[in-house]
């Protein structure tokens, strides 16, 4: 009944529930004032919830697992990995929260939505996958309206809320179509039964326009990005990294293993890849268009988020095995990034109070590490070497020259221009631009303990995957192997 | 001892600019040490060219004292170095002329020893034009001695120094952009600058095969005139001159003894190694148009000098008048190379060259010297000064009788030689130059009246303006120019001689 | 295992720059003095480089190959051949002249130098050397667009952060947008002919050496070799993507702007002959007559509005696109001639411009003004400087015994090879030019000094003569001894000529 396999292919989970029962044993103990430790517990659980998997859990050659519930490979590992350090980074960033830090169902709630996301980059099967789908969304709505009494973040919760049931709704629709049709939800079987000529192309076509609206509202392209803004702007500044980075990544996991696995027919592969280029680069365009007259930091990582969903995609249309270890990579690259992004803007609103940009000059006089790791990830948003963001962008356009997209990389690399204009806008804040009384020294940026490491981690993270590339991109490839 | 004589040309040409390197690290503010160094450094190249001089073989046919060098080997050119009769007339007159004029500069207060570094770098310009036997190098040279030119005009020049200066630029570099296009074409066909090898290469390119999308007759008609007129510009000829006056009136005084002592000599130089063994075809079916270009040249400057009334100008203009009889001679050669009547005139028109250089440059400095003490060079401002400065009046008197081409000087040899040769061969030009020669008596004896005769300007007689004679060291600048004029004028075999040989040998 | 000099020469300013900023922000002295030190140990390096590349072998010299991504075939892949070895060392003398001026002087009427956050400064300068650096040196395609960014994004914030407060933001932006959209766009190319190759060779490598035989079919390099040239062209300064150039030079603190005229364009050029005409020949023959169009053009059209400038910086500034544009009509020339000149010119311009540019600044810094009409007198205080900018004019003038006339005179060669007419309308540049250099060599250097500048301005300090003298060197040597340069040019022309069919 057991094997060690089965044990294997969800010990993250299980590693990441003890740990959420920990959390939950030990946080009455702390007092009010040292609660906040729980961030610590948290992160350094899921390291070690890492490193053990990472051990003892590796996987080998693809298998199914739990009755084929679940797919056991190199795709799903890593992204479970990349999920938990997004995690723990996380974890370290909400301890100084003056809403979250010191409440221990905030550090619940996440790892409950981790155990969620990692159980959708391993799900094989259509039930599988809505149950993991919820599992991972619901602890989010409630984060992003954590802040009870701050109006902005209680409509951020909502509004996440109703779009994400709205969206779900529809998918699991479309999920039923394709059991009505095939009758399977094993994504494995499904693509035989599509090779099998089973369903009409037309139909087909609309079904998988449904599953791509659910998945739209988690990626956040472009038509369903309405709610990314508003709700990164009100919600928590950690949970909307959060949102920015493991949820979306967690969605494009779906997005590869489903349609590279259950759609790849070329007859029905080209109506949806056409569709999602279309999307992307529509994604790209407005995402970038859009965060040009941005002025509050967290709106415009938010629009320029929809702009990397698109970047994103244009592995995904690409439908080839560069093209999915482009994605996987591109993913890890932005994880990264943007985790740092949104972890300076926590730091300098935690210490100024202020979010717009215009608040940012004379930042690299305040603290000239904190500039330089402003520089790092903007940098490498704009996609800049030495930088994780160059390299990801250069192997996503690679996938898609080969797939015969020009058009669509020649629209993301002008995007990618556009892009780099407020980027370095921004940055021209903070090394340029000063105080009104060009007193900097006087208001240095204090960065706590948590604050330092998770930057410093996400730099470096940043400057490696950039830098030394090989290993990021050998398991990406490791992964995006399994899907075909 | 060995190493001199199988370096001499080397040595004088680059002698000039090692010592204005080795001045750059002299210390500053030793106004008399550089003025000594520099004079020092620039009889060096003298002596050693009148070592050379004796030791030339005038009868022996080609270039003597050949050096050669590696240079630009990617380009296939050499620093290839030699001197025919010709050429080595020219070298004598060079590094003649530039001792002469840096001890006319010892009154130079001012920045001394950039003065005179430029004035070295500049012989060092010039000399590597008349010595060069690659076209590369040629204009390399050619070009060179451009900058201190325009450097010793902007900066010891008199009030219209900038006008001037830029004027002389970029005439002098716009004429020569024709020339570096048609030498890079000449480089280009035949992957060689060679001197030698491109005139054989050159002039036997069968003039019915096509070039470039036009027949070679047309190509070469081009280039002719492109080389033409870049050395035209630098002649002057009428009327590419107009840059001449100005820069020669603005010039400093030992600028002005060197530009028309030795500058202009370049263009005619250029006309007599390149042109004429380059396009002896061209030369003969233009010599009409150069022809009347020089007898243009002849009469306008003529008038334009008569017509001047500052002194230094009707000098300048004078220049044009006498260089147009260089061309003359040319433009005869050219017509009917090889002829006895071409002879005669080329070797006119060489010794003209010689000639023109010791007179145009005594002139500049008598010009300087009274300008020095006047600060006026308004011919109506003077008047009757010889009685004030005898000596300085007859030296004035005996170089424009020697400019003026008068018998027992040297110019009436160079002038009769040309005239006569050229009076079969373009007896119309020939008989209209004649009145020009005619007004260049005119304008000469106008200055000399206005300046040393007539009713005397009591102003330069008494007081803080009182006129001082020439003193020594103007007189030893004066001396040699006179003694070459009289000797030559009396004596010229030793220098036609030289000059008839290359004559007969080139042409 | 031989001494790997050229991955020590690329990543010594990287190290540099990473020491620096963990430098004290206050110990100015202290992060100079190492700025100083680095630099000075990457010219050692690119002289050793220099004179020991073997120019009877020829050839890509000092290989190192190290694997780097071998999944998509990206390695490390280091070398240098005829024309890149000049250009290493040319980016050495830069930026030992740049940190040299960009010391300061004390002097109280003087802001020269750089006073504000000289850390982050030399920082974001080193690693735009080593953006630099490693495109020279780069044999790999992926590494080469690597480094090609690097040396782009510093811009940005050198000119922004230390530049000219007038028009730095304005002149910033659209220099980096500019070079970004070019490099894009290159890159786009850069990709196509990876896939191509592996469709063709079933080879995934970015390996130019390999891609040199990939086989592109001739309507694939004609689609793609413009995008390609253009896009790094754009670096170059090449009309009409040249708009950046001027503003940038002009925005840009000194030691910036001398970094990028004199090392920055030669990258996009250098860029747009590696990767455009030696991977795709049969597309750079195709195009030949519009490159060698917009070339000329530069030429001419660059000269000219250097000829009407009255802001010093600016006259500068559209004298280097003047200047690049014989570069690239040289290369457009594809044959020996041309290609040698356009080689020594990529140097030649390179130690010229900088030198420019410093003697600029040098002025800027003192007189506060860079309109020329308000300028005058400046031999009287700073003879040195005076020197150095007049021979710097003659370079840019072409004249003999100068290196601008040895990398001039080959370029108009080749072009005569190519179409006669096109020399001759390129040749009214050469007087243009001498022009406007001599006519602002008189006014701002030997005019009349205005009385407000009386005794106000100073003579430039030891180590701005050190930086000029350095300059001037090897302008000179190069002017007088061709020898010094032209065969290892020479070398790597004879393999760019090899790639194009002998042609």
């Amino acid at each position: 009944m057991f094997t060690s396999t089965m044990f294997a292919s969800i010990l993250p989970e299980i590693l990441i529930l003890v740990l959420g029962m920990l959390v939950l044993i030990v946080e009455p103990f702390w007092k009010e004032e040292k609660r906040r430790n729980v961030g610590w517990l948290t992160a350094g659980g899921l390291f070690a919830a890492m490193l053990i998997s990472f051990l003892a859990g590796q996987p080998g050659e693809p298998t199914s697992a739990l009755g084929g519930m679940i797919r056991f490979d190199w795709l799903g590992f890593f992204f479970k990995m990349l999920f938990m350090f997004a995690g723990a980074a996380t974890a370290l960033l909400m301890m100084d929260h003056e809403r979250l830090g010191k409440r221990g169902e905030a550090y619940l709630l996440l790892l409950a939505s981790l155990i969620g996301m990692n159980l959708m980059a391993v799900s094989s099967d259509l039930i599988m996958l809505f149950l993991s789908i919820e599992t991972a969304s619901i602890p989010l709505y409630v984060l992003a309206g954590f802040m009870l009494g701050d109006d902005r973040s209680t409509e951020a919760g909502f509004k996440y809320l109703l779009f994400g049931v709205l969206t779900t709704t529809i998918m699991l629709y479309g999920f039923s179509l394709v059991f009505g049709f095939s009758g399977t939800t094993d994504m494995y079987q499904l693509a035989g039964m599509f090779r099998a000529g089973a369903i009409a192309p037309l139909a087909a076509f609309g079904i998988l326009t449904l599953i791509l609206v659910g998945i739209g509202f988690k990626v956040a392209f472009v038509p369903f990005h309405f709610w990314a803004p508003d709700v990164y702007e009100g919600a928590p500044t950690p949970v909307a990294g959060f949102l920015s980075t493991a949820s979306k990544a967690a969605g494009y996991a779906v997005l590869l293993r489903l349609f590279f696995v259950a759609f790849p027919e070329p007859s029905l592969s080209a109506s949806w890849t056409t569709t999602l280029a279309i999307v992307a680069a529509i994604s790209m365009i407005v995402g970038n268009l859009l965060a040009l007259p941005q002025t509050n930091i967290k709106r415009l990582l938010a629009y320029s988020s929809i702009a990397h969903t698109g970047y994103t995609l244009i592995g995904v249309v690409a439908l080839t095995r560069l093209g999915a270890a482009s994605v996987v990579f591109y993913l890890a690259a932005y994880i990264l990034t943007n985790l740092l992004a949104f972890g300076i803007a926590m730091a300098f609103s935690k210490a100024t109070g202020l979010e717009n940009i215009q608040d940012y000059a004379g930042l690299s006089r305040r603290s000239p590490w904190l500039g330089l790791m402003m520089l790092t990830a903007f940098l490498s948003l704009t996609g800049m070497p030495p930088f994780g963001g160059f390299v990801a962008k250069v192997v996503v356009f690679a996938a898609g020259i080969q797939a015969g997209y020009i058009w669509l990389v020649v629209v993301g690399v002008i995007t990618s221009v556009i892009g780099a204009y407020y980027y370095l806008n921004a940055l021209k804040f903070v090394y340029l631009y000063r105080m009104p009384n060009q007193d900097e020294e006087n208001h240095p940026i204090p960065l706590s303990r948590p604050y330092a490491i998770a930057l410093v981690v996400l730099t470096l993270g940043v400057i490696l995957i950039g830098t030394i590339f090989a290993p990021w991109f050998n398991w990406s490839d490791a992964g995006a192997v399994n899907l075909f | 001892m060995d190493f001199i004589s199988t370096h001499f040309l080397s040595l004088i040409l680059f002698f000039p600019a090692l010592a204005a390197v080795f001045m750059l690290f002299l210390p500053g503010g030793e106004n008399k040490l550089f003025r000594w160094f520099a004079l020092g450094a620039s009889l060096i190249p003298f002596l050693l060219s009148v070592s050379i001089w004796f030791q030339f073989k005038s009868s022996a046919p080609g270039f003597q004292f050949q050096e050669q060098y590696e240079w630009y080997e990617a380009l296939g050119s050499t620093l290839h170095l030699g001197v025919d009769g010709l050429s080595l007339t020219m070298v004598l007159l060079t590094t003649l002329l530039t001792p002469l004029a840096i001890l006319a500069s010892f009154n130079i207060t001012e920045k001394v020893k950039a003065y005179m570094m430029l004035f070295l770098f500049l012989e060092t310009g010039m000399l590597g034009v008349f010595m060069s036997l690659d076209l590369l190098v040629f204009f390399v040279f050619w070009e060179v001695g451009l900058i201190p030119m325009y450097f010793l005009i902007n900066q010891w020049g008199s009030a219209n120094r900038n006008y001037a200066s830029m004027k002389f630029l970029i005439y002098t570099m716009g004429g020569s952009l024709g020339l570096l296009l048609a030498i890079q074409l000449l480089g280009v066909l035949f992957g060689t600058y060679d001197l030698v090898a491109l005139t054989q290469h050159w002039t036997s390119l069968q003039p019915d095969s096509t070039l470039l999308g036009m027949s070679v007759s047309q190509v070469k008609a081009i280039a002719f005139w492109a080389f033409a007129i870049a050395f035209a510009i630098k002649v002057p000829i009428w009327p590419f001159h107009t840059w001449l006056p100005d820069a020669h009136t603005e010039a400093p005084t030992a600028g002005s003894m060197i530009l028309a002592g030795v500058l202009l000599k370049l263009g005619a130089y250029g006309f007599l190694r390149l042109i004429l063994p380059l396009y002896p075809v061209e030369a003969r079916y233009f010599a009409g148009a150069l022809a009347l270009l020089a007898t243009a040249a002849i009469v306008f400057g003529a008038l334009s000098s008569f017509a001047q009334t500052d002194f230094k100008r009707l000098v300048a203009y004078s220049s044009v008048n006498h260089m147009g009889f260089v061309v003359l001679g040319i433009a005869a050669a050219g017509l009917a190379s090889g002829t006895p009547d071409a002879t005669i005139a080329l070797n006119g028109a060489i010794l003209q060259m010689f000639n023109h250089g010791l007179s145009a440059a005594g002139m500049f400095f008598l010009v300087g010297v009274i300008y020095e003490r006047t600060h006026t060079r308004n011919l109506e401002e003077y008047g009757g000064l010889f009685t004030l400065v005898p000596v300085y009046g007859g030296i004035l008197i005996f170089t424009s009788m020697s400019s003026l081409g008068l018998p027992g000087l040297n110019g009436f040899i160079s002038e009769f030689l040309v005239v006569r040769g050229s009076w079969p061969l373009l007896t119309a030009y020939t008989v209209v130059s004649m009145l020009g020669l005619f007004f260049t008596g005119a304008y000469i004896l106008k200055a000399l009246k206005k300046v040393l005769h007539g009713p005397l300007n009591e102003r330069w007689a008494h007081g803080e303006h009182k006129l001082t004679e020439i003193n020594a060291r103007e007189i030893l600048v004066m001396a040699p120019l006179m003694l070459l004029m009289l000797w030559i004028g009396v004596y010229p075999a030793w220098i036609l001689d030289v000059i008839n040989k290359a004559v007969m040998m080139l042409f | 295992m031989t001494f790997p000099v050229l991955s020590i020469i690329t990543f010594t300013p990287l190290v540099a720059a990473l020491i620096i900023l963990l430098i004290p922000a206050n110990r100015k002295n202290e992060t100079r003095a190492l700025a100083l030190a680095s630099a000075a140990f990457t010219l050692v390096l690119s002289l050793w480089v220099y004179f020991s590349y073997d120019q009877t072998t020829a050839g890509y010299q000092f290989v190192e190959k190290y694997d780097w991504l071998p999944a998509l075939g990206v390695s490390l892949h280091f070398g240098v051949d005829g024309i890149s070895a000049p250009l290493v060392l040319l980016t050495g003398v830069v930026m030992f002249t740049g940190v040299l001026i960009s010391w300061g002087d004390d002097h109280p009427h003087v802001m020269a130098g750089i006073q504000d956050r000289p850390r982050e400064f030399f920082a974001f300068l080193f690693i735009l050397a080593w953006g630099v650096l490693g495109v020279f040196v780069s044999l790999d395609l992926f590494m080469l667009i690597f480094f090609y960014e690097i040396a782009v994004f510093p811009m940005y914030l050198l000119i922004v952060i230390w530049g000219w407060n007038v028009t730095r933001e304005y002149a910033a932006m659209k220099l980096t947008l500019y070079l970004l959209i070019g490099s894009v766009i290159a890159l786009v190319g850069a990709l196509a002919m990876y896939m191509a190759q592996y469709q063709n060779t079933g080879a995934l490598s970015f390996d130019m050496l390999t891609m040199e035989s990939a086989g592109f079919s001739q309507s694939f390099q004609i689609i793609w070799f413009l995008p390609v040239f253009l896009g790094f062209a754009v670096l170059g300064g090449i009309w009409p993507f040249h708009n950046w150039s001027p503003d940038g030079h002009v925005a840009a603190p000194t030691a910036v702007s001398m970094f990028h005229a004199g090392v920055l364009m030669k990258l996009g050029a250098f860029a747009a002959l590696r990767v455009g005409i030696m991977l795709l020949p049969e597309g750079a023959k195709y195009w030949q007559w519009l490159i060698m169009a917009f070339a000329a053009i530069a030429v001419v059209y660059g000269a000219y509005v250097a000829f009407v400038q009255m802001d010093f910086k600016y006259m500068v500034g559209f004298s280097s696109v003047s200047h690049m544009g014989l570069v690239m009509l040289g290369f457009s020339t594809f044959n020996a001639d041309g290609l040698l000149g356009s080689g020594l010119q990529m140097f030649s311009h390179g130690a010229m411009t900088a030198l420019f540019f410093a003697v600029v600044g040098m002025i800027y810094d003192r007189a506060h003004t860079r309109q020329i009409p308000e300028l005058g007198g400046m031999s009287k205080v700073m003879p040195f400087a005076t020197v150095g900018f007049i021979i710097g004019g003659l370079v840019s003038m072409g004249m003999p015994l100068f290196s601008g006339f040895i990398a001039e005179f080959p370029i108009f060669m080749g072009v005569w090879q190519v179409h006669w007419f096109v020399a001759v309308v390129c040749s009214i540049s050469i007087v243009i030019t001498a022009a406007y250099i001599m006519r602002n060599i008189r006014q701002v250097f030997f005019g009349n000094m205005p009385e407000k500048f009386e005794g106000h301005i100073t003579d430039i300090t030891v180590l701005d003569k050190v930086a000029i003298a350095t300059l001037c060197i090897f302008m000179i040597v190069i002017g007088l001894y061709p020898k010094f340069m032209a065969p290892m040019v020479q070398t790597g022309v004879e393999y760019v000529l090899r790639l194009l069919g002998g042609s």
